[in-house]
């Protein structure tokens, strides 16, 4: 049986479709962004932030210290206390409605610069990335005069100030979920953008300065893991956001213990990506491409640990293969490309580390034909298929474009290998039995669970972990818990 | 899973090489060779409603969200500069020009089929368009206005296009058309039937209007429209699709442009998936038309995209994928100018048909 649907040698060959970089303006270098002003470090030190897709320089960028991290600190208490507290909710909301209409009118310079820093396709960065950073806004902005209907009492209170550090699989998308709800709910922000990806929160401090948010509600300090440290443990900070790594998440529960820093936690994943026999299959194939190739796999939530009932597996595979044969990887920049770059070189070696433990514990290896560019860092879209619950690719979370395909025989079954993993972040089901959905849903312990769809993404809706994933919820009227104290006075 | 289980189907039907369609696809072969075909398939002797029920409702379904969704997706493809180019003239060699009114006249009919023939007479380099459609009665004119030129003339019958009426008159229209030498009949099925769970209503009827395309050694080819309009939900259009491919259609398509809505971008890709996996089946490839309101040529880029990414490269000629459409050639032309000369004609430069 062959279901070539490849597009290789096909007669309509996509020519080349840049998005121009001529949209935006990259200073050579940037300073931190600390009460309304962009200041070079303490100690003027800086480090490079490059595009993945072909290694270019495209900035320097200032390196915050402890110094600097406290002058955001004590910024950030200033605002706080004097200017974004007091002010009424619907005052608030209006800042908020502004940043979001900011967002969607210079969306085109965002995705753009967003795609130069990241790797990212500009597909994703324009339709999915900045669109979805706005819409946060948006609804957050909604939140800010109704809090004490919220149903955290009748009269909520803001932590304070608030520490978020943020990784650098979608940049601006998870500042957008880390500040709009800590501004809708009163509190004042230093953001830490990952070190690899620091241009949009850049962008972005120029865009708060455009809607005149008063200095100091928003800071953004750029740095690597010190930076972060010296944010997440400065004394005067009250409440921690962070998106990352298990093991930076795990260090930093550690380290504010017996504090009195409250903290969300948002880690890795492994999620099961579960389809049944009776699944809309062509729509699975999908869903199962978005599912782990959506931004080169390096998505937290991403369904990479594929189960198929063993029904139909063998097709499954089949059909996944030969859509994977039309994926399109390459320059990030180009408006037809389906897989871009992986964002670092660190990254890519731990993804190669993984496959190639795959390989050597006698998984078979899989990727369709591509041409992978010369410079900047790559990995080829990889199936492996005789995948066993032991073997590292179905227990570590890989973050990046690696499928692991495993079958099973029943739901019950299906249910056990999908829970059987320390993380708990996101599933997703296929199949037109509505009951089993439910069902499923009910028994897995996994904080999002998509039904005959995956990675999507709502502003409306809460996400979140369940076991070492991490805690609290982001996004959703779940998502102004983390950045409230439940009032008390009745 | 049937649509996908090879078993003993690969052998009764053609070899499935997975290589380009063999012309002319599915229309040589004979009666009780389709038949044998249909009962391989579904797995029954009998054909009746019951076994085509079991069948094509053990199809898999299609998630309607996420067809949408694929649709959407394909649609921000960029096709630009030589791709382009490519695309816009391969939109006019699969173009089916079609008039399709009531005031129709041999003088319109011979107009439509000079344009198909030489749609830019300035310019030698353009293709002609795929054939032209018409009604029964105006087969005659176009028949030989088109002799000798390449360009196919298509006739919609069977009572076009409700198809309410009995199967007798349906025939005769058909045999009528092929009679006065149309190369392909473009059927419309009974959704009446169809709704109601007369599967069998409908194959039947398919498989008589074929006899009739093949009666007295003829040879038209027979394109089966499902008006997917009518049939409302697209796990309706996936069997619908099922149900014709294993009646015989050479071709299945979407609408008969007289309901709205007519072709869509996610119902075409549900029936591109439909020939993608009947040809691995049965080694069988069958063409897909989609018809009525496709007017730009970005909507019709749109959906040489999605026969590229779904059925494959192969289904990319006028011998398995076609457009029905009447204004969609003028948009084309005008921008097959601007891509050569980088001005943009306007409408004045174009005929009006």
């Amino acid at each position: 049986m062959t279901t070539t649907a490849s597009t290789a040698g096909s007669p309509f060959e996509y020519a080349p479709a840049p998005e121009s970089r001529s949209v935006v303006d990259i200073a050579s270098s940037y300073g931190l962004f600390v009460d309304g002003e962009f200041t070079p470090a303490s100690d003027s030190g800086s480090f490079k932030t490059v595009n993945p897709a072909t290694e270019e320089v495209l900035a320097e960028v200032a390196e915050a210290t402890e110094e600097d991290v406290d002058r955001a600190v004590r910024a950030a208490r200033r605002a706080q206390e004097k200017v974004w507290g007091p002010m009424p909710g619907r005052e608030r909301a209006k800042y908020l409605f502004r940043i979001a209409r900011l967002l969607a009118e210079r969306s085109r310079e965002f995705a753009v610069l967003e795609t130069l820093d990241n790797g990212k396709p500009i597909r994703e960065s324009r339709d999915v990335d900045v669109p979805t950073a706005a819409a946060h806004f948006f609804y957050y902005a909604g939140w800010a005069d109704k809090l004490e209907h919220a149903g955290y009492g009748p009269d909520p209170r803001p932590h304070g100030v608030a520490a978020q550090v943020i990784p650098w699989n979608f940049p601006l998308l998870m500042l957008a979920w880390k500040i709009a709800p800590a501004l809708a709910t009163g509190n004042t922000v230093v953001l830490k953008p990952a070190e690899t990806t620091p241009l949009t929160a850049l962008l972005f401090a120029d865009l708060l300065r455009q809607a005149e948010l008063p200095p100091g509600v928003v800071n953004i300090v750029t740095g690597a893991r010190a930076t972060g440290s010296a944010l997440v443990n400065h004394p005067d900070v009250d409440k921690i956001a962070f998106t990352g790594s298990t093991a930076v998440g795990k260090r930093i529960a550690k380290e504010i213990a017996g504090t009195r820093k409250h903290a969300t936690l948002e880690l890795g994943g492994k999620a099961a990506n579960i389809v049944f026999d009776d699944a809309p299959v062509d729509q699975a194939i999908e869903g199962i491409v978005n599912g782990i190739f959506f931004n080169q796999g390096q998505v937290c939530c991403a369904g990479s640990r594929l189960l198929v009932q063993e029904t139909i597996a063998e097709e499954l595979v089949e059909r996944l293969k030969a859509r994977l044969g039309t994926l399109r990887v390459g320059d990030p920049m180009d408006k037809n490309t389906d897989v871009g770059a992986i964002n670092s070189p660190q990254q890519l070696a731990r993804i190669t580390e993984l496959a190639d433990a795959g390989t050597a514990e006698g998984a078979t290896r899989w990727s369709p034909d591509c041409e992978l560019p010369s410079s900047g860092y790559w990995f080829a879209p990889t199936l492996f298929t005789g995948v066993s619950a032991a073997h590292r690719i179905a227990r570590e979370e890989i973050f990046g474009p690696v499928l692991s395909v495993l079958t099973f025989r029943t739901p019950a079954e299906a249910v056990a290998k999908a829970n059987n993993i320390p993380y708990g972040l996101s599933a997703g089901i296929w199949t037109e039995k509505g009951s089993r959905i439910l069902w499923m849903a009910d028994q897995l312990r996994a904080g999002v669970v998509w039904s005959n769809t995956f990675n999507r993404f709502d502003p409306t809706s809460p996400f979140g972990g369940y076991k070492e994933s991490g805690y609290g919820r982001e996004g959703g009227r779940h998502g102004l818990a983390p950045y409230l104290i439940e009032g008390s006075t009745y | 899973m049937s649509t996908t289980t090879p078993t003993s189907v690969a052998e009764t039907g053609r070899a499935g090489t997975g290589t380009a369609p063999a012309t002319p696809g599915a229309a040589d072969r004979s009666a009780s060779e389709i038949a044998d075909l249909a009962r391989s398939v579904t797995g029954s002797a009998s054909l009746d409603d019951t076994a085509w029920r079991r069948y094509l409702h053990g199809l898999p379904g299609v998630d309607k969200v996420g067809a949408d969704g694929r649709a959407a997706a394909l649609s921000t493809r960029s096709i630009k500069t030589t791709s382009k180019a490519w695309a816009l003239d391969t939109i006019i060699r699969m173009v089916d020009l079609t008039t399709l009114e009531g005031a129709d006249t041999p003088g319109k009919v011979r107009a439509l089929a000079a344009k198909a023939v030489r749609p830019e007479p300035a310019d030698p380099t353009c293709p002609s368009a795929a054939a032209v459609c018409v009604y029964n009665d105006l087969v005659p004119v176009a028949v030989e206005a088109l002799a000798g030129t390449g360009v196919k003339v298509a006739a919609v019958s069977t009572a076009f296009p409700s198809g309410r009426a009995s199967r007798a008159v349906r025939l005769a229209d058909t045999r009528d058309a092929v009679e006065a030498g149309a190369d392909e009949i473009d059927m419309v099925i009974d959704r009446g039937a169809f709704l109601s769970g007369r599967y069998s209503q409908v194959y039947e009827d398919i498989v008589a209007v074929r006899e009739e395309c093949r009666a007295n050694g003829r040879h038209a080819h027979l394109k089966v429209i499902l008006e997917t309009g009518e049939l409302a939900t697209y796990d309706n259009v996936r069997r619908a699709s099922w149900l014709a491919m294993l009646a015989g259609a050479d071709f299945i398509k979407t609408s008969t442009g007289k309901i709205s809505p007519a072709a869509t971008l996610p119902v075409t890709i549900v029936m591109l998936e439909a020939v993608r996996d009947f040809r691995a089946l049965t080694g069988v490839p069958i063409g897909v038309k989609p018809a009525g309101g496709i007017r730009t040529s970005k909507d019709a880029i749109k959906y040489l995209v999605a026969v590229n990414e779904t059925a494959g490269a192969d289904w990319l000629d006028p011998d398995w994928f076609r457009f029905g459409a009447s204004s969609l050639l003028n948009d084309v032309l005008m921008q097959r100018n601007k891509l050569a000369t980088g001005t943009y004609w306007g409408p004045d430069y174009v005929t009006v048909d």
